[in-house]
């Protein structure tokens, strides 16, 4: 492998979230977790799952189903929680992300990934980055960044 | 920083220097150019006047006696002569001498320094008005011996007839003692039997075991009358440096051939033979006993001063950066968890052994845990004098005569508490010396002293500091708040409320008693956001006053932000912990209890009507209600409220963890702790609960604002 093409070429880890396959940028994806309990924080929407314990740190986990508009994650055997790691105003903050199952990591070139179509995905494509084919199938590569950084996130309403 | 002043000045004065030397050489053609003269005189006057500055007496006194003779050739009192300016050379030189010695840390040539001077005095044309003394740093120079403690041994051996010119040896050694700690050996093995005693002479000698802060020379000076009609050896044993962190000195042996009283050979020979060396030495007969005996006197009085140093050093405290501390605390944590983990495992397997180890493991955490926080307290005082300056100068702007008296300055707290009770504190004082304290005039119309008084007064309080501020001014004026309060739309006309809710409104977002804003507490901030920063760290404000005699706030601040002690409760799957401090006691909840309530939130506790909050329902829990539940009775700022969980646990040493960013604005929940099998549990922060559920009852009149 060339140089040049470790530059170009990223790696992604692919989950997937109902039937649907995400993808994020290896580089942010700290650990992956199998599902251990998380406590709900009273009075916060649904989609933030609640805080675990990440050796001996507390670690909000929140569900991306919910977030999507799909119904809540289900506990099964290959849920996951993806630990990833987001900058926010010179700070890195450390978060747990609900998946169905963790399914690969794999290389994809910049000229096989496309841009989020604007209608179709169901999804709201400022967090999508683009749409990545591999094996013919559709991957949404997610925009950790901006997910993550979402100004929902940090500005609780009180629901209580 | 000083260090960075020093190596600026260093190259400053060497500039300068160079500066000097070509005016001289400049001088030198033309010696009546006064502004060569000048330029002499300026550069030698900064060299000096820094010089003191910054810590460089030698430099600064010695460039003074140069300049002062330069002075009088400014006046026209003195000529240039080539001796002058050859002179004035070396002093230049000299002065170059000083800097480089200050730098390597030698010692410079004094004897050149005082030579230039003596030279440069004697061109001085002899007048009646003798220089000035010098106005900078009139103190001798220190000594460089005189920072160190030194130990000497000094052998004072006069000669038999040394009763014959009235000297009193007795008395030179009391002299000797002045000087600093001592031990004196006589040697009295010279004394012959009675009979052939000539009592006009001295048959005794000594060895004195000196320590003492001033040099050689004062030693000698002690001898000096009788210098001629004695033997006397001065030797330094112990220089008073850091070098010899051995606590022992050296063995008897060799002090032995050090003082001359045996020789190596005689010390290997005594040595084949197995017994202590002293009895030995003796025993051979190669040296009288009371020889041994001081020489074990010296060796005691070096370990001991030795030993004293140590025990200075090592109690003399160290600087530790914050971050050092910061992480040792967490580690702390981390440990409490684990061993709440052990703890609860041992406890599971049932076997005496293991639960033992466990018990222990537990005991030494806490010890640990208090150890490692109680590094972190500082004594409130350091604040606490800072606020004498603020006081002083807000009375002198504002016309008041206030007194600031402090108390329990030595109570101590988290670093990090005291930092962020800084401002609080300010803005405390700031409004009792404006709003509270009257004009002198109108304290004598009121029968009070015209001088007030604000207190500020720190004590322990169970796991919570008491930090008070109270004057003797005004008090709060109850109608006047309660008026404006209405005004400002924070309770309605018609509410009915007690004193205490009165005088609470003032920590209400937007209000401000003061009629004028002024610039000393008018800032923009209100007591809100001083009741916000105090809960920010986890305490509570109160304030009880009394019209025309003043009003006393009380802060309780917890002692420490890491680690607190809580009760663990559940709630359905839900685990939380409570802050213990403002827990009173817990009862049971029945459904009778709550049918005979009908419905209203009340208990009935001992007779006493308790309002309680279903923690349940405000979190909306869903699972199962239990039949008994339990009543967490706690006393936020003096008010009875009871918080209804579904089982209490138990008590928990809670390290605190914070939620993180994507948790901030939640309220009442002050953060999360891990407990001993690792799930996490939250913090309540009960006031809050208490507010948002007022907020809630009245029918969201105030609803939850975000913060």
């Amino acid at each position: 492998m060339s140089a040049a093409d470790i530059i170009e070429t990223v790696q992604y880890l692919t989950f997937k979230l109902d039937e649907e396959v995400f993808a994020l940028d290896v580089a942010k994806v700290r650990e992956i977790l199998e599902y251990t309990g998380i406590t709900k924080v009273p009075q916060t929407p649904d989609f933030m799952r609640g805080v675990i314990n990440l050796r001996g740190s507390v670690v909000p986990v929140i569900d991306l189903r919910l977030k999507f508009g799909m119904s809540a994650t289900e506990r099964t055997v290959n849920t996951c929680i993806i630990v990833v790691e987001v900058e926010l105003e010179d700070e890195t903050l450390i978060l747990g992300v609900l998946a169905d199952s963790v399914q690969e990591v794999i290389e994809m070139e910049p000229e096989q990934i496309e841009a989020a179509p604007h209608i179709g995905t169901h999804l709201n494509t400022d967090f999508i980055k683009g749409m990545g084919k591999h094996d013919n199938r559709f991957i949404m590569i997610l925009d950790s960044d901006k997910i993550f950084t979402d100004e929902e996130l940090y500005t609780v309403q009180d629901v209580g | 920083m000083i260090e960075q002043h020093i190596v600026t000045y260093r190259e400053e004065a060497n500039e300068l220097l160079a500066e000097l030397e070509t005016s001289l050489l400049e001088l030198e053609e033309n010696p009546t150019d006064e502004e060569l003269i000048g330029r002499v005189f300026r550069a030698m006057h900064t060299i000096k006047g820094s010089g003191a500055m910054f810590g460089f007496d030698e430099v600064a006194q010695f460039t003074h006696e140069v300049e002062t003779v330069f002075d009088l050739v400014r006046n026209g009192k003195m000529t240039v002569s080539k001796l002058l300016l050859n002179l004035t050379l070396r002093a230049r030189d000299h002065i170059k001498s000083l800097l480089d010695a200050s730098v390597s840390g030698e010692e410079s040539d004094r004897a050149e320094g005082e030579a230039v001077i003596a030279g440069l005095k004697q061109l001085v044309p002899s007048s009646p008005n003798e220089p000035s003394p010098p106005p900078v740093q009139s103190q001798p120079a220190p000594d460089a011996e005189a920072e160190t403690l030194k130990t000497w041994r000094i052998r004072f051996k006069p000669c038999p007839e040394i009763f014959l010119s009235g000297t009193k040896p007795l008395g030179l050694i009391n002299e000797l003692r002045e000087l600093g700690t001592c031990h004196v050996v006589a040697h009295t093995a010279g004394v012959p039997v009675l009979n052939d005693m000539n009592p006009e002479l001295c048959y005794i000698y000594w060895d004195i075991i000196l320590t003492t802060a001033r040099g050689m020379d004062a030693i000698k000076d002690v001898f000096i009358f009788i210098e001629d009609d004695c033997e006397l050896k001065v030797d330094l044993i112990d220089d008073g440096g850091t070098g010899d962190t051995d606590l022992d000195y050296k063995k008897l042996g060799d002090i032995l051939v050090e003082r001359g009283d045996l020789s190596p050979m005689e010390i290997q020979k005594i040595l084949g033979l197995q017994k202590r060396f002293g009895e030995l030495a003796v025993a051979v007969g190669a040296i009288t006993p009371d020889k041994v005996q001081s020489a074990l006197v010296e060796q005691q009085h070096v370990k001991n001063v030795r030993q004293e140093r140590a025990t200075q050093e090592s109690t003399s405290s160290i600087r530790v950066p914050a971050e050092k501390l910061d992480l040792l605390v967490n580690l702390v944590g981390e440990l409490v968890t684990v061993q709440a983990h052990l703890s609860q495992t041992a406890a599971l397997h049932g076997n005496t052994d293991f639960a033992s180890i466990a018990e222990e493991v537990e005991r030494l955490t806490n010890d640990l845990r208090d150890t490692a926080l109680n590094i972190r307290m500082l004594p409130i005082g350091t604040t606490f004098s800072k606020f004498k300056r603020l006081v002083r100068d807000l009375s002198q702007e504002l016309g008041k005569e206030i007194e600031m008296e402090t108390e329990g300055a030595e109570t101590e707290l988290d670093k990090t508490v005291i930092e962020r009770l800084n401002d609080p504190l300010v803005h405390l004082i700031r409004n009792s010396i404006d709003h509270g304290i009257e004009m002198p005039d109108v304290r004598l119309a009121a029968g009070k002293p015209a001088q007030g008084t604000v207190h500020l007064g720190a004590m322990h309080s169970g796991d919570s500091v008491l930090i008070t501020i109270r004057d003797d001014g005004a008090g709060l004026d109850k109608e006047a708040i309660r008026a404006k309060a209405v005004e400002r739309g924070i309770i309605a006309a018609t509410a009915e409320l007690s004193d205490k809710e009165i005088y609470n409104l003032i920590f209400a977002p937007g209000f401000s008693t003061a009629a004028k804003v002024t610039n000393v507490s008018g800032r923009g901030v209100g007591m809100d956001v001083v009741k916000k920063a105090i809960e920010g760290l986890r305490g509570s404000i109160d304030i009880t006053t009394a019209q025309g005699t003043g009003s006393t706030i009380t802060l309780k601040i917890p002692l420490t932000l890491a680690i607190i002690e809580s009760l663990l409760v559940r709630i359905g799957p839900d685990y939380f912990v409570m802050p213990l401090s403002s827990v009173e006691e817990c009862v049971e909840l029945t459904r009778d209890n709550i049918e005979e309530a009908h419905g209203r939130h009340l208990a009935n506790v001992r007779g006493a009507i308790v309002p309680y909050i279903p923690l349940r329902d405000q979190f909306s829990i869903s699972a199962n209600r239990p039949d008994i539940e339990q009543i967490v009775i706690t006393n936020i700022h003096g008010t009875k409220v009871g918080f209804v969980v579904d089982s209490v646990i138990g008590e928990h040493q809670t390290v605190i963890k914070s939620l993180g960013r994507m948790y901030r604005d939640v309220r009442g929940i002050s953060g999360a702790t891990i407990l001993g099998d690792g799930t996490v549990a939250l913090i309540l922060d009960m006031g809050l609960l208490l507010q948002s559920a007022e907020a809630l009852e009245q029918g969201g009149v105030s609803s939850a604002a975000p913060m």
